[in-house]
């Protein structure tokens, strides 16, 4: 791709997203925006650009953002924060909520819906330790698409088999032709809806829990500090953030720090309470 | 090194699988069909048996409600891989006691992942 193009198209996913797209990155152009090329009647993804450039067709620039923001994800990815959410933050909130007043989660990178379902499970697994609390996720993605996809909870026979033990598929799952559709109860606690990180999180209301796992990497430094330092904003004092195994609060905020020996898992620190108090 | 039987009729899926198990560190025998693998495990029972289930001689369900049923033969964890998609074959298979499944085709990572799920890796 020619630099003036490349140039553009970093630049207009930087303002529409906050998305970097670094040089190396490269490489994804073509599997990510070929399809959209071919829809365009553009030969090449260069050329699709090139067109961009001269239309400012908003439509155009979105599906291309989009395209370039959504990230492939699966069931109980990584394993260690749900085994976390189960072994530490659920009995945190159960023995330090109010009766009656309901715990929210916000996974603020909820791509196609598989960590709010993973965690509605769990919810569901675990319905006696919650000892009657209720909870509440809010499941956000920049992508309007990935949201469709997530509400729907229809999966294809690869997306269930990765990270979805057989016997939760068995339970929480019905075959619908080749895909996989999760059974609509598990929908009920769940608001899924499209949202940029860019924006203001006032409206979303206050967290007890933030999944917001592998999507600070995409940012530059200056937005992954704003973002956390905004989503300490939403929380109590005893808040609970989990983040990418490859992520880190370190040298970025100090509104946030590691629980130690517990991996992915943060805190809200004295700091960011005398702050936001 | 854990012990990983590879029972499939078809050559070449055991061939596939068993390279992929090979990577993941795993050590495997194979059979052909469910009289050969139940002959496997009267030898030595192994840690993990990957299992086809429409074999001619006696099929992927028939030999694990036998295995389940000799000494030892609680010990290997069972992972169905089959063609067979639907929620009655699955729901017979965990009855019959088998520990993970895997709808074909799969590929490293699927395999991976049931294998993890499995508590094997």
């Amino acid at each position: 791709m020619n630099k003036a193009n490349f140039d553009f198209l970093a630049d207009m996913l930087l303002k529409k997203s906050g998305h970097v797209l670094a040089p190396e990155k490269g490489y994804l152009l073509d599997s990510r925006l070929g399809p959209i090329a071919r829809k365009e009647g553009a030969a090449s993804v260069d050329e699709l650009i090139t067109t961009m450039r001269s239309r400012n067709d908003e439509r155009l620039n979105w599906a291309v953002t989009e395209a370039m923001t959504t990230n492939e994800t699966f069931f109980f990815r990584d394993r260690t924060p749900f085994d976390l959410f189960k072994s530490e933050v659920i009995p945190h909130l159960v023995e330090n909520r109010k009766p009656g007043v309901k715990a929210r989660i916000w996974c603020a990178a909820a791509s196609a819906g598989q960590e709010p379902y993973s965690l509605a499970m769990i919810l569901r697994e675990e319905r006696s330790a919650l000892r009657g609390m209720q909870m509440d996720i809010l499941a956000s993605d920049i992508s309007g698409k990935v949201i469709e996809k997530a509400k729907a909870g229809i999966y294809s026979q690869f997306e269930v088999q990765r990270g979805l033990p057989v016997q939760l598929l068995v339970k929480y799952f019905q075959k619908q032709g080749d895909m996989w559709q999760i059974d609509p109860s598990l929908r009920q606690n769940i608001n899924f809806k499209t949202f940029n990180l860019l924006e203001s999180f006032r409206q979303l209301g206050s967290f007890d829990v933030v999944f917001c796992r592998n999507v600070l990497i995409y940012f530059d430094q200056k937005t992954k500090q704003d973002i956390l330092n905004r989503i300490a904003e939403r929380m109590p004092p005893d808040g609970f953030l989990f983040l990418g195994a490859a992520e880190t609060v370190l040298g970025l905020s100090n509104a946030f720090e590691p629980i130690a020996g517990k991996r992915g898992l943060y805190r809200r620190t004295q700091i960011a309470q005398a702050k936001v108090a | 090194m854990k012990q990983c039987l590879v029972v499939d009729d078809s050559r070449v899926i055991r061939k596939v699988a068993r390279r992929i198990l090979e990577d993941m560190e795993f050590s495997c025998s194979e059979a052909e069909d469910g009289a050969q693998a139940l002959n496997e495990c009267r030898k030595a029972m192994p840690d993990a048996i990957l299992l086809d289930w429409n074999m001619p001689v006696m099929n992927g369900i028939d030999f694990l409600r036998a295995l389940r049923l000799e000494d030892g033969g609680d010990q290997p964890v069972v992972v169905f891989c089959t063609t067979e998609n639907d929620m009655g074959h699955i729901t017979e298979a965990l009855r019959a006691g088998a520990n993970e499944y895997i709808m074909k085709p799969f590929d490293s990572d699927i395999l991976g992942a049931k294998f993890t799920e499995a508590g094997l890796i």
